[in-house]
């Protein structure tokens, strides 16, 4: 290969990555712009062109004066009401999807792969299929419209794609390993709590980025089985720039976008890394 | 941390509260935006004096589609709110299933029979008695326009549906989009609907759009209808899909555009934007429905509780509803007019002058006739069955025939 | 006893998942089934009347326009989502400058609602205040993208939407996949004379199988709950011309009380993906562990 085919190929790809990458982040742009752009520069001007003079008062309307319906105290409240939804789905979710991962690589028993595989097909099932049925059985268990009752129905839901993470990444792991430990006089718990969990860290980070953004994007069970002063943030979003009357105020709604997308996207930008590097792990080698 | 103070403080305030009564509402509805978000927290602060406190579970989109849904989730949960946002024949089917709650008491303390007009007391009994109490009636079959672009255009405020197709042209001529228009299925629908009542009258309105009589609509009426409906494809912009409705009103307000067809909330935009009625803005009945009106009630219903307080607090929020201070807030809010009779219309303007005239003269000729767009006519499956055919015929080609067919089909199958 | 309890624990700690499992996806699924042969509307009600609903169901013109818009969607968002997500992953890959912020960059769609992206897209495709009116605005007064707004293009402005919003994660994995090809084997490829693209063809893609296994079924899994984006980019119009099976059912179930028409239309949209899932299922779990 000459040094100017090489050149031009690099030239090629490098115009490419670019290219697609002002693709990727067109939208984020146009939401972030028109945040700070008062109504009348929004009518008037570019979608792509930069506001004027940087106003945020677009932003504080959004965190904690606009209306959601009655209430007009913004997005704030809903945003802590989702942290408290999020935060135990998440945990539970992903700790039972590592002990069920664990079992399924390490601990197979006969049907133990059936198990797994109608796990699978299980999550296909569309989810407005099991609105009503659920709503019986979380009144039925006396769940119904409580925090409980819907983290209940997050980690139910989740725990199939959690599984399916923790199983890929500990069947690439040799199952000498689990012999040697109890050779060693280990048990089930102290497998998983010695050798197992040490090395997971990456796979954790991969299951808990995923079920953050699941979690956190939800807004149909949210509005479904969350009760009043508990809705989640996707709720409140959705009431704000839904409105029908006196103007669409589009700045107030990209930055109500944006603030209910900011802590998945932090937690894209800070784990983002480990994300594909958690990926790698199990990537392959199953 | 804002929401935990007023929690507190409105806690505090039920706390010192000297009135006797109490109990919590909690109540689901679909306003979130700007005035009608205004209203329901007058509603709030009325009931809050009356020492009743108010949970707000408010859920927008789609018209109250997505509160539906929660409705529906938690009444099947047996776990629904105290009171509801629902309409029409929805409270029919909502008693049919046994799960509202009397207001009956109230109704005959407060005498709502005599308030209320008997198309809308109707609405809100089922099995004679009061379930729901109405907030406001809306006019759907309105026509509004820029006066302004009908002079530049040298057209003339259309009447019936045949002038409205040449004055159409005009404006189109004339360089405007002569029908702001939202392509959106209610929107369409809501278009449809005028086109019915003008082109078909009252009567025919009633038999084959109310009562689904399936002769009524294989005739030559329902193909002229259709043919009209379709005629409209050329008047409106090749951007409408997609587009909410007040942001097609903008466009009559800001002269791109001639007129559009929207009911009475329309006029919020306006008012919102400055404008007059009859300087800067018309209203007008829709072609051919100067003597009709096409109503929608909004409502709250009120579901069964097992418990006393809630009963108690049920009723004093129906009662606030019909109290005249909350339906001339309400009403002036939100475009329409109020739902109980003999109110003082001073504070009202123009549009409402001619809306509450309207309604008490066609409900002596057979003109009042109730909204199969806006959910006041017929079930949910027949509606959604109108709305499936108006919105696909209006949005493709198909000839008038194929439109009267495909409707036929889909209201058979809906029944 | 201690034993026997010890070798019982792996299936003790998967009970719970087995039992919510069973109940809350099978038990809903045979539940909806059940409904589908009902006659309710507003709400269940548990009246049989066979396979009435169904007939109804493909009597209906609006459900097959939503199941050839799932056959569309399901084929390009997976394809474009795996060769997008493929071409990112292999230029990624070839050692190149800023890797992490670029990275970042293809992956952040995913992390955000798919109601959020909808209001972007809706935005940046209406041909009034987006790309349209931009290009237009640089001079070029002929320039036309309206597929928002055009009946038979429409749904495949969902694609675009939904591509944008997914391929990152799948870049993400066929990365990772990449990362994990042993050098020695692409070294002796070349000795062998294999140009660039054919070891990529012949050498590495054959080992990433089973992430194109793994990336097909989260792909899957997104496709049919593009529920949401269809709702806030389009909101299935115009007309109902990009209306997807979970939109219709969804509609039918819930605003327009027609609930076993709704529970019908679900039971035929999972049959299919069922039918079209289990045989690949089948086969990748019992060739080899995934």
């Amino acid at each position: 290969m000459t040094q100017s085919k090489q050149l031009m190929g690099r030239a090629f790809i490098y115009s490419l990555l670019l290219g697609f990458a002002i693709i990727y982040l067109a939208p984020l742009y146009v939401m972030l712009v028109t945040s700070f752009k008062d109504i009348e520069e929004i009518r008037t001007g570019n979608i792509l062109a930069l506001p004027n003079t940087l106003n945020f008062s677009a932003w504080s309307k959004a965190w904690s004066t606009a209306c959601t319906g009655g209430d007009c105290h913004g997005l704030a409240p809903y945003f802590w009401n989702s942290i408290r939804i999020v935060v135990p789905s998440l945990v539970i979710s992903t700790l039972i999807g590592a002990l069920n991962g664990y079992v399924l690589a390490q601990w197979q028993f006969k049907g133990s792969n059936f198990l797994f595989g109608a796990l699978l097909l299980g999550c296909f099932i569309p989810f407005q299929v099991i609105l009503l049925p659920m709503a019986k059985l979380l009144a039925w268990v006396g769940l119904a419209n409580t925090v409980p009752g819907l983290v209940s129905v997050h980690v139910i839901y989740g725990v199939a794609f959690t599984t399916l993470f923790f199983r890929n990444y500990y069947v690439a792991i040799p199952n000498e390993l689990v012999r040697a430990a109890r050779l060693d006089g280990a048990g089930f718990f102290a497998i998983f709590w010695h050798v197992f969990l040490p090395m997971s860290t990456p796979i954790f980070v991969v299951t808990v980025i995923w079920q953050f953004t699941q979690i956190w994007n939800d807004f149909l069970f949210g509005v479904v089985y969350s009760g009043p002063g508990t809705q989640p943030i996707t709720v409140a979003l959705n009431n704000l720039v839904n409105t029908s009357v006196g103007g669409k105020q589009y700045n107030v709604d990209m930055a109500a976008a944006i603030i209910a997308a900011l802590p998945t996207l932090v937690v894209y930008l800070l784990a983002g890394k480990y994300f594909v590097r958690g990926l790698t792990a199990g990537a392959v080698k199953g | 941390m804002n929401f935990k103070l007023s929690a507190l403080a409105a806690a505090t305030a039920l706390a010192l509260s000297p009135v006797t009564q109490a109990g919590e509402v909690e109540v689901l509805h679909y306003w979130t935006s700007g005035g009608e978000a205004a209203s329901v927290n007058y509603l709030k602060d009325k009931l809050a004096s009356e020492g009743v406190s108010w949970s707000d579970f408010a859920v927008a989109g789609g018209g109250g589609e997505s509160a539906m849904t929660v409705l529906k989730s938690r009444a099947i949960s047996g776990n629904p709110p105290t009171a509801a946002q629902i309409k029409g024949p929805s409270i029919q089917e909502w008693g049919e299933l046994g799960f509202l709650a009397s207001i009956n008491d109230v109704a005959e303390r407060d005498n709502w029979d005599e308030l209320l007009p008997s198309v809308v007391s109707d609405v809100m009994k089922y099995n004679g008695e009061y379930v729901a109490a109405p907030v406001n009636v809306h006019r759907v079959n309105w026509l509004w326009a820029n006066p302004e672009v009908f002079q530049k255009a040298g057209a003339s405020i259309p009447t019936t549906w045949d002038d409205f197709l040449v004055q159409a042209q005009k404006l189109k001529d004339a360089g405007y989009i002569a029908l702001a228009h939202g392509g959106q299925a209610w929107q369409d629908a809501t278009v449809f609907e005028a086109v019915v009542l003008g082109v078909g009258g009252p009567e025919y309105y009633q038999q084959a759009f109310v009562e689904s009589n399936i002769q009524a609509l294989d005739s030559d009426t329902t193909r002229k209808v259709f043919e009209t409906f379709g005629q409209l494809r050329q008047y409106i912009d090749t951007n409408s899909p997609g587009r909410d409705w007040n942001v097609a009103t903008s466009m009559v307000i800001n002269g791109e555009a001639g007129m559009q067809i929207m009911g009475d909330w329309a006029k919020g935009e306006f008012t919102v934007a400055n404008k007059q009625p009859g300087t800067d803005y018309v209203c007008v009945a829709a072609p051919g429905t100067s003597g009709s009106f096409t109503f929608n009630v909004d409502s709250f219903a009120y579901f069964a509780q097992g418990d006393a307080d809630k009963t108690s607090a049920q009723k004093a929020m129906a009662s606030a509803i019909l109290s005249t201070d909350f339906q001339e807030v309400f009403n002036l809010n939100k475009g329409s007019i109020p739902a109980r009779l003999g109110m003082d219309r001073s504070a009202f303007d123009a549009c409402a002058h001619a809306s509450m005239d309207a309604f008490v003269s066609s409900s002596q000729t057979g003109g009042l006739v109730p909204s199969f767009a806006h959910g006041m006519a017929v079930s949910e499956a027949i509606s959604g069955a109108i709305y499936d055919t108006a919105t696909n015929y209006f949005n493709s080609t198909d000839s008038a025939e194929q439109g009267v067919q495909q409707l036929i089909a889909a209201i058979s199958a809906a029944q | 006893m201690l034993r026997y309890l010890e070798r019982s624990l792996p299936r003790l700690v998967l009970a719970p998942t087995a039992i919510a499992m069973f109940v809350c996806m099978y038990g809903f699924i045979a539940w909806t089934a059940g409904l589908s042969l009902t006659k309710s509307r507003m709400l269940p009600q548990w009246e049989f009347v066979g396979f009435d609903q169904y007939a109804r169901l493909f009597a209906n013109p609006r459900w097959h326009v939503a199941l050839d818009n799932l056959l569309i969607f399901i084929a390009l968002f997976i394809g474009i989502s795996l060769v997008l997500g493929l071409l990112l992953a292999i230029f990624l890959d070839r050692k190149v400058r800023a890797e992490g912020t670029l990275r970042t960059i293809y992956l952040y769609p995913m992390a955000i609602s798919f109601v959020v992206t909808g209001t972007a897209w809706k935005w940046i495709l209406n041909p009034g205040l987006g790309i349209e009116k931009l290009v237009r605005d640089m001079g070029f007064s002929n320039f036309e993208f309206r597929w928002l707004v055009e009946q038979d293009m429409a749904i495949y402005t969902i694609v675009i939407a939904a591509v944008w919003q997914s391929s990152g994660f799948v870049m993400a994995m066929f990365l990772a996949g990449l990362r994990g090809v042993d050098e020695s084997l692409i070294k002796a490829a070349q000795l062998d004379g294999a140009s660039v693209i054919q070891t990529y063809w012949h050498v590495i893609l054959p080992i990433m199988k089973p992430v194109f296994f793994g990336a097909v079924v989260i792909l899957s899994h997104i496709a049919i709950k593009s529920f949401d984006l269809v709702q806030a980019l389009t909101g299935g119009g115009p007309g109902y011309s990009s209306d997807l099976p979970a939109n219709f059912m969804y509609t039918f179930a819930f605003s327009r009380a027609q609930m076993g028409l709704g529970a019908a239309s679900a039971m035929v949209m999972l049959a299919g993906v069922l039918a079209i899932l289990v045989p690949y299922l089948y086969s990748e779990l019992r060739t080899k562990k995934v």
